[in-house]
């Protein structure tokens, strides 16, 4: 039956639920768990990470990894990084034995000899792939080179050496050594800037046309005077890719019998030209060619942190710079601006050399080359101008621009921010100076960009370029606004420092953007 | 870092060709590793690409086993640089080996713990408030010499310009100690290096006195050491800066001082002794600091720090832009694509282990160093040249010792008084500031007993059981004066420091033992491969007759930096 039941009073409903909050009063945790349950019960996980100054106590390890780790993930997806030249994949095996050497100092020659005697090998293997000439007979002859943290460093030792050399030449013939150049494109990398500038020499620079995307032999050989230390051509340009005609200036510098030597800034293409078009004539089998750079974190197949310079014999680097090294009895000739440094990414190096061998890097340049053939003729297809160079002829990477055409109301950088709402970070250039503002965009084909993935690619630029056909020029600028703050790192960037606003450099003063390599 | 010359296989090759087996090509289907054609037909390539390649596991393995080779990190006593990382470290750098810190678009977490990295060692180095630091990490302390003195000589030059005046001569200065890197930045750099000599009176470091004999119009900076790497002791940051102070109320010029604390910077913040006297931001003529993250600040080799004190030390001359997508980014380095694991995990261990945490691990280094330096010098045979077991009061500069007293305050802050009460409660306070090095040779009085033992013997026979600790000269002019050197690393345990000092002791012993003519024989066999490469050796040839022969042949074998050889581990 039913039960009979009072019904209560306003005042005692009232009173109840006081009671009840009364009674359910937060019980937080309060007793700074320093580490008992897992990372995120931990204190610290409701804690900013320091970032201004030393925390004063402790943090369990696990929970310093898992926030770092956590914060990480924030950056970028490396597959789909199609800017950088930078090498993203490398086989476990090689993963492991990098991973096994992280603690092992490199420059520590007397401690790990195995490492030291592994880069000469590297070195080596790489001289030989430049056509380097041996030196059996005379010691004095052969070729020597080294191993750096990049192309940069390379650079920078190959541009000191010119310039030493130089240097004593001219104080050897009673001559001023005030003014030194230096001969180079206006598409390098921003260290031959960087080198210049540094090293207090002049750059003289060929630049580049509407037409012509890498320097004209005989304009570069024009420049040269009594002062010029030496001439820099590049093999693949960072924004066509492009391989400079290095022998059309190395007999131009013969016919006129000038004795200027060349420095060849072979970084990316060093390890796809004797591959993919072992004929080309661009290393040390032209007499002019003394030193050429290589970055070995690029289509040497390694992770970030390995170059090699080789200079043809050791009388073109000037002993002075050149420093011995004792370490309980051995000596070492060093040539190098940085000193301690990880061993892991030369013994990558050599693991890659060694179990590739010629073939290996040949089936792999064979496929990148493939897939950027491929990926220029759709983009044709698509209506987009090409720049860069196919099959071989110069590093797989494809430069395109969009039909100059008056009615459009997007340029190459707005499909650069919508291929970036879609992950890809493809980016716009505006070429070397001297090219009315020429805009390009630019994709990388690195050994991780199949053939599938290159379909995915074009997929998303069509749907990219639908899109903005359908917009007007005001929505596009305001979207263009919205993903560049939002989406990209350096729009959000609040470290760039207001002082330095520098008109120096090419980029300065031009507003030519540096590619990123 | 070696240039090595390219060799020449031809040779190579012929001489293994009676080796060889027709059927030399490599296997691509096998069961083990050692399965394939390089484990017994073939030699691995070691001087030309090889034709074809090998499998991956198969590479990996003779890769290893090779590495075999390579010294064991942990009993290598000579080197500065960190070798002890904890399984997170080694996880996340790891995961994160494939990154380019230079790719800053693409990865702006990396990018903003780097910054951070820059931001606390700033602090820690009491950066002023006013002033707005600024700071980049390096490949290692040498990029970051080379920066800091471009940054002084550009300085220079724009004074120069603005006064009218030539500014083709310019001058550095330092101590002898100094690390080669110094050396370089001069020769490199176009720029005079005034190389002062050392002396025992100046602790084999900097002397002030001879800076100030030695400064002019033309002098773009001093290079100061926060540790020499001879002797650990720490040379007179704030004595030097007070000689340029003088020197500026006199002329008006005004010369800064970059200090080099490439091992130092990670330990003087924390450790109770300091610096014996100020020698960071504090100073305002200290205008840049560096440092090596993978020294002891324990990070994986391949990091460093550099910080100017306020951006206008920072010529605008040297900076570099580059544009990202549109975005833009300042960059003064000289490396440019380079991995950024290292910094992470520095980042992880300036959190992990937070101020309490390094403090701990210095002491404990400090603590072991004295340890072994008191063990040395108890044996009698040994004496030290390092000085950080040497309480403070017999060097008694009241000044330093109150300096000591306020930093030391200002550094620990309220945990002073909670420190000291501790159980142990021994500190580096009551010692003789310096880094945890260990620097000894043979007393006077055992040469003399045992003419015949040279110290480099030493040296070999610890080396027969694994220790690494090597036997140089001190820099010139006390170049005459050899050591052996202890580098106490964070790794460097109690035990292990008690198994070291019972083989250093066991080791003279069987020299004391042994006559001349074993120790000889033991001497002219490892000699012989040197002998091979290098002719300069050749005063090594014959077996000394004569005692005072002997003592120069000393001289000889610790390589003098006279003769433009340097040490190479830092």
């Amino acid at each position: 039956m039913v039960h009979l039941s009072t019904i209560p009073s306003e005042d005692e409903i009232d009173d109840k639920l006081v009671e009840s909050v009364k009674k359910a009063h937060l019980q937080l945790v309060n007793d700074e768990d320093a580490f008992t349950t897992s990372v995120y019960g931990s204190r610290f996980a409701a804690l900013d990470l320091p970032r201004h100054e030393m925390p004063e106590r402790e943090m369990p390890k696990e929970v310093a990894y898992r926030m770092i780790k956590d914060e990480l993930s924030l950056d970028g997806n490396p597959m789909l990084n199609l800017a950088s030249f930078v090498t993203t994949y490398m086989e476990e095996e090689a993963e492991k034995l990098m991973t096994e050497s992280f603690s092992k100092n490199f420059i520590d020659y007397e401690e790990y000899p195995q490492s030291a005697d592994i880069q000469n090998r590297c070195v080596s293997m790489i001289g030989r792939l430049f056509n380097a000439p041996g030196g059996s007979d005379d010691a004095t002859k052969g070729a020597v080179g080294t191993s750096c943290v990049g192309s940069s460093e390379a650079i920078m030792l190959a541009v000191l050496a010119m310039k030493k050399r130089w240097k004593n030449k001219r104080v050897a013939a009673g001559k001023s050594t005030d003014k030194p150049n230096i001969i180079m494109s206006s598409a390098v990398q921003v260290c031959w800037e960087k080198a210049a500038r540094y090293f207090e020499v002049d750059e003289k620079l060929v630049y580049c046309t509407q037409e012509r995307y890498v320097i004209d032999p005989e304009e570069t050989v024009n420049l040269v005077d009594e002062n010029t230390i030496g001439i820099c051509t590049i093999l693949g340009t960072t924004y066509t890719g492009e391989y400079e005609d290095v022998k059309a200036v190395n007999d131009l510098l013969v016919r006129k019998g000038l004795d200027i030597p060349i420095h060849v800034d072979a970084a990316s293409g060093g390890f796809v030209a004797p591959f993919v078009v072992p004929d080309l004539k661009w290393d040390f089998r032209l007499e002019k060619v003394v030193s050429i750079n290589v970055s070995g974190h690029k289509y040497g197949l390694v992770y970030p942190g390995v170059g090699w310079v080789v200079w043809r014999s050791a009388e073109y680097l000037p002993k002075e710079l050149v420093f011995n090294i004792n370490y309980l009895g051995a000596d070492q000739a060093s040539f190098t601006l940085n000193f301690s440094k990880g061993a892991s990414q030369v013994i990558g190096q050599y693991y890659q050399l060694i179990r590739l061998g010629k073939h290996g890097y040949r089936a792999i340049m064979s496929n990148l080359t493939r897939t950027a053939n491929y990926l220029s003729d759709s983009l044709e297809a698509m209506g987009f101008i090409i720049m860069s160079k196919k099959s071989g002829e110069g590093l797989p990477l494809v430069a395109f621009r969009l039909t100059p055409q008056e009615d459009r109301n997007y340029d190459e950088f707005a499909l650069a921010h919508q291929l970036r709402v879609r992950g890809w970070v493809v980016p716009a250039y505006t070429m070397a100076p001297n090219t009315k503002n020429l805009k390009m965009l630019r994709v990388v084909v690195r050994e991780d960009f199949t053939r599938s993935r290159c379909d995915n690619l074009i997929a998303d630029i069509k749907l990219g370029q639908q899109l903005l056909e359908q917009m007007d020029r005001d929505s596009i600028k305001k979207q263009q606004d919205f993903i560049h703050k939002n989406h990209t790192a350096s729009g959000k960037a609040t470290h760039n420092h207001p002082k330095y606003r520098e008109t120096h450099s090419i980029q300065g003063r031009t507003g030519k953007t540096h590619a990123i390599c | 870092m070696v240039l090595s010359r390219h060799v020449d296989p031809e040779e190579v090759v012929s001489h293994l060709q009676g080796a060889r087996t027709s059927n030399n090509k490599t296997k691509l289907s096998h069961l083990t590793p050692y399965d394939t054609a390089y484990a017994s037909q073939v030699e691995i390539p070691k001087y030309r690409l090889p034709d074809d390649g090998a499998p991956a596991d198969a590479v990996y393995a003779m890769i290893r086993d090779e590495l075999d080779l390579d010294g064991r990190p942990n009993l290598n006593l000579a080197s500065f640089v960190n070798t002890y990382v904890d399984d997170n470290s080694q996880k996340i750098m790891a995961e994160n080996v494939a990154k380019n810190l230079a790719d800053n678009d693409e990865y702006p977490a990396m990018l903003a713990m780097s910054q951070r990295c820059v931001s606390i060692l700033a602090n820690l180095w009491r950066v002023n408030k006013g002033e707005k630091a600024i700071g980049s990490p390096t490949v290692g302390s040498s990029e970051a010499i080379h920066l800091g003195g471009l940054a002084m000589k550009r300085r220079w030059q724009e004074r120069r310009w603005a006064e009218g005046k030539d500014a083709y001569k310019p001058n550095i200065l330092m101590g002898s100690n100094a690390q080669v890197a110094l050396e370089k930045f001069a020769r490199y750099f176009d720029v005079e290096a005034r190389i002062l000599p050392v002396s025992a009176k100046s602790n084999f470091c900097l002397d002030p006195d001879l800076v100030r004999q030695n400064i002019d119009e033309n002098t773009i900076g001093v290079f100061v050491i926060l540790g020499s790497t001879y002797t650990g002791h720490y040379e007179p940051v704030e004595e030097i800066a007070r000689i340029l102070d003088e020197f500026q109320n006199m002329t008006g010029i005004d010369i800064p001082i970059h200090v080099d604390a490439a091992s130092g910077g990670f330990v003087a913040p924390f450790t109770h002794a300091g610096a014996g006297q100020r020698w960071n931001f504090e100073l305002p003529r200290v205008k840049s600091i560096n440092t090596s993250g993978h020294k002891f600040g324990l990070s994986c080799a391949g990091v460093g720090w550099i910080i100017w004190r306020d951006e206008s030390y920072l010529p605008q001359h040297l900076i570099f832009k580059l544009h990202y997508l549109g975005g833009t980014e300042e960059s003064y380095t000289l490396n440019f694509s380079r991995p950024g694991a290292q910094v992470i995990v520095q980042y992880y261990n300036l959190i992990h282990l937070g101020f309490s945490g390094y403090r701990e691990i210095m002491e404990n280094c400090l603590a072991n160093a004295r340890l072994l330096s008191n063990s040395l010098e108890a044996t009698k045979w040994y004496t030290c040249v390092s000085a950080i077991h040497r309480p403070t009061k017999t060097v008694p500069t009241g000044v330093a010792q109150k300096v000591k007293n306020t930093v030391e305050s200002a550094v620990s802050g309220g945990g002073k008084e909670q420190q000291q009460q501790d159980g142990s409660g021994e500190t580096s306070a009551a010692y003789v500031a310096g880094l945890p090095v260990v620097s000894f040779r043979l007393t006077d009085e055992f040469k003399r007993e045992f003419v015949h033992i040279k110290q480099e013997t030493v040296s070999l026979l610890l080396r027969a059981r694994g220790w690494i600790i090597p036997n140089y000269a001190l820099p010139p002019s006390e170049d005459g004066t050899e050591i052996l050197r202890v580098v106490v690393r964070e790794s460097m345990s109690f035990d292990l420091l008690d198994r070291l000092v019972t083989d250093i002791v066991q080791v003279t012993e069987k020299l004391i033992d042994n006559d001349e003519v074993d120790l000889s024989i033991l001497h002219k066999q490892r000699k012989e491969p040197a002998a091979k490469t290098d002719s300069s050796k050749k005063s090594q040839g014959g077996v000394a007759k004569d005692t005072e022969q002997r003592a120069l042949n000393v001289g000889k074998n610790a390589s003098r930096m006279a003769e433009g050889i340097h040490r190479s581990v830092c």
